[in-house]
């Protein structure tokens, strides 16, 4: 089991180890100044030197991913069963949250401020914002796709509107919805960045996005750098553990082909 | 107590005439065909089956006997004539067990629906697991069940379903020779224990010949009745039976009959 689990990290792990080797062989070979891109190993070094300043600002970057996705996850989903159950809200809605979707956080993230001050609610929005849409699509689609036999079969069995959704309908959508969701979490960190960009804060550990962009200022490239990495394997650490929430959620739906998200 | 009829003429006597049983009368139905052209599927088909009578029907694959089942349990309308019928489970061609719940829940799915808790459901559902040899297998889930067995899991949620009629679209067509006699002598006797009115489409003539109380013999599509064949054969039956044997004889004669009669259309 355990072996099993090893031989399967080898891949991605020799992959990423390549990819540094490649990268750290590039910057050597071209003298490419630290400034612009930094090699793996000075990435490295700042990542073990300011290891306590990172994980500072890990934890407020996790927490507005975590209730930021929470939030996103419930508004995509209700809004999806409404656009299902409902052909009104359906047209009513669907444009406008396309349209959400390309307005630029910048031209909002005034009012968010004026509206929510500084802490973590104008950040939440924007996160919230970013990751309701696919998972607002996925589920819908998943709605729409559930079998007309299986509702034919429901109808036999005299099954009200909400019986047929229960027992047909959501299940059938639920794999994916799951999907959206796991698009959501891996767009939410991102989302993140670009809510802390956005919105000020006064906190001491002001999130992994205002580090980056202050080192960025500060020409303090490697540790923008390990900054990002941390983002990185957060994003990581987030998709697998969906994937394993995937297995308990929806185990009639698990692949019998191992995928690419098969932790 | 028979449901209101669907009708587009005048109304009729129809229901009276149903009470616990179906009425088919007169009735076609054709679909759209991907080029919008009309596809007949039934061609003026009358079927009645009393209540408690079985009635069997026979036809060439696409002459119109599944959309038969579906117009007496309302999942269609017909585009002329008029049916009645007490409320009708269809136990569907293809077994529609739903793959997010284990077998028993699927069984237990009429029960959930009409409010019965969970675990009473479930537990009812489970005590006729082992009569249809399918004991051990309540937590498996569909993908995790042979056909036979799905099929017999469909079958017991139709039964289930408490309705007067059940409308069986070859409930025993995926199962091996052996599993399909037991299955037809049990749900001879369950049939006896508690009498419902059961409209059987088959292919197997033998089956229907053992099962039935009449026979109704469909032609190729569009579907019209060409033969009904009374089969007034006392219980049990058997399939070695001089009686049963020829009436599969008469049956399998009307069906090559009407193969025969298209041929010379053609
Ligand atoms: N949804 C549909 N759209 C168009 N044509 C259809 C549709 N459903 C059925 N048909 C046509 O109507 C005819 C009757 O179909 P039906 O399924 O009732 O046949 P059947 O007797 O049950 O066949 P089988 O024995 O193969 O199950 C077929 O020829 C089929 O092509
Ligand atoms: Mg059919």
């Amino acid at each position: 089991m355990i072996r099993a689990r090893a031989a399967r990290a080898l891949p991605p792990t020799l992959l990423l180890c390549a990819l540094l080797g490649a990268w750290e062989l590039y910057v050597q070979a071209s003298q490419t100044s630290a400034f612009v891109l930094p090699a793996p190993h000075s990435v490295a070094a700042a990542l073990w030197d300011n290891a306590g300043l990172l994980a500072g600002n890990l934890a407020p970057t996790a927490i507005e991913v975590g209730l930021g996705i929470a939030a996103a996850l419930v508004l995509g989903f209700v809004l999806a069963v409404g656009v299902h159950l409902s052909p009104l809200l359906r047209r009513a809605v669907y444009p406008l949250a396309v349209g959400s979707q390309a307005v630029p956080i910048a031209v909002i993230a005034p009012l968010l401020v004026f509206w929510w001050g500084f802490g973590i609610v104008p950040k939440l929005a924007v996160i919230v914002l970013i990751c309701f849409f696919p998972v607002l699509v996925t589920t819908v689609d998943g709605l729409m796709a559930s079998d007309p036999e299986q509702l034919k079969l429901l109808r036999t069995l005299d099954a009200s509107r909400w019986q047929a959704f229960r027992f047909a309908e959501l299940p059938a959508a639920l794999p994916a919805a799951i999907s959206g969701a796991r698009i959501a979490l891996t767009i939410a960190v991102i989302g993140a960045y670009i809510a802390e960009s956005q919105t000020a804060t006064t906190s001491g550990h002001p999130g992994l996005g205002r580090e980056i962009n202050a080192d960025l200022t500060a020409l303090q490239t490697p540790r923008a750098y390990a900054a990002a990495f941390v983002l990185f394997a957060f994003a990581i650490a987030c998709f697998y553990s969906l994937a394993l929430a995937e297995r308990w959620l929806a185990p009639w739906a698990a692949h019998p082909r191992e995928r690419g998200a098969g932790a | 107590m028979a449901t209101e009829l669907q009708s587009r003429a005048q109304p009729s006597p129809l229901p009276a005439a149903a009470a616990g049983g179906i009425v088919v009368e007169n009735v076609s139905r054709a679909y759209r065909g991907s080029r919008g052209e009309a596809v007949p599927a039934l061609a003026d088909v009358s079927v009645r089956a009393a209540r408690g009578e079985l009635v069997a029907v026979v036809g060439p694959s696409g002459c119109g006997k599944t959309t038969l089942l579906e117009l007496v349990c309302r999942l269609q309308s017909p585009d002329s004539g008029w049916i009645a019928s007490a409320p009708a489970a269809l136990m569907a061609q293809r077994d529609m067990l739903l793959p997010w719940f284990d077998a028993v829940e699927n069984a237990a799915l009429a029960l959930r629906i009409a409010g019965h808790p969970r675990s009473r459901a479930r537990e009812r559902a489970s005590a006729l697991f082992g009569e249809l040899g399918l004991e051990g297998f309540q937590r498996a889930r569909p993908s995790e069940l042979s056909g036979g067995m799905r099929q017999r899991v469909a079958f017991l949620r139709t039964l289930l379903s408490g309705k007067e009629v059940l409308c069986l679209d070859e409930p025993f067509g995926a199962l091996d020779a052996i599993t399909r006699g037991e299955m037809q002598q049990w749900l001879a006797r369950a049939l006896q224990r508690e009498p419902r009115t059961v409209l059987l489409v088959t292919h197997d003539v033998e089956e229907a010949a053992l099962l039935a109380d009449r026979l109704v013999v469909l032609s190729g599509r569009p579907g019209r009745v060409t033969a009904e064949l009374e089969a007034d054969i006392p219980r049990p039956r058997s399939a070695t039976d001089a009686a049963v044997l020829a009436l599969r004889q008469r049956a399998l004669r009307s069906l090559a009959l009407s193969a025969r009669a298209e041929g010379a259309l053609a």
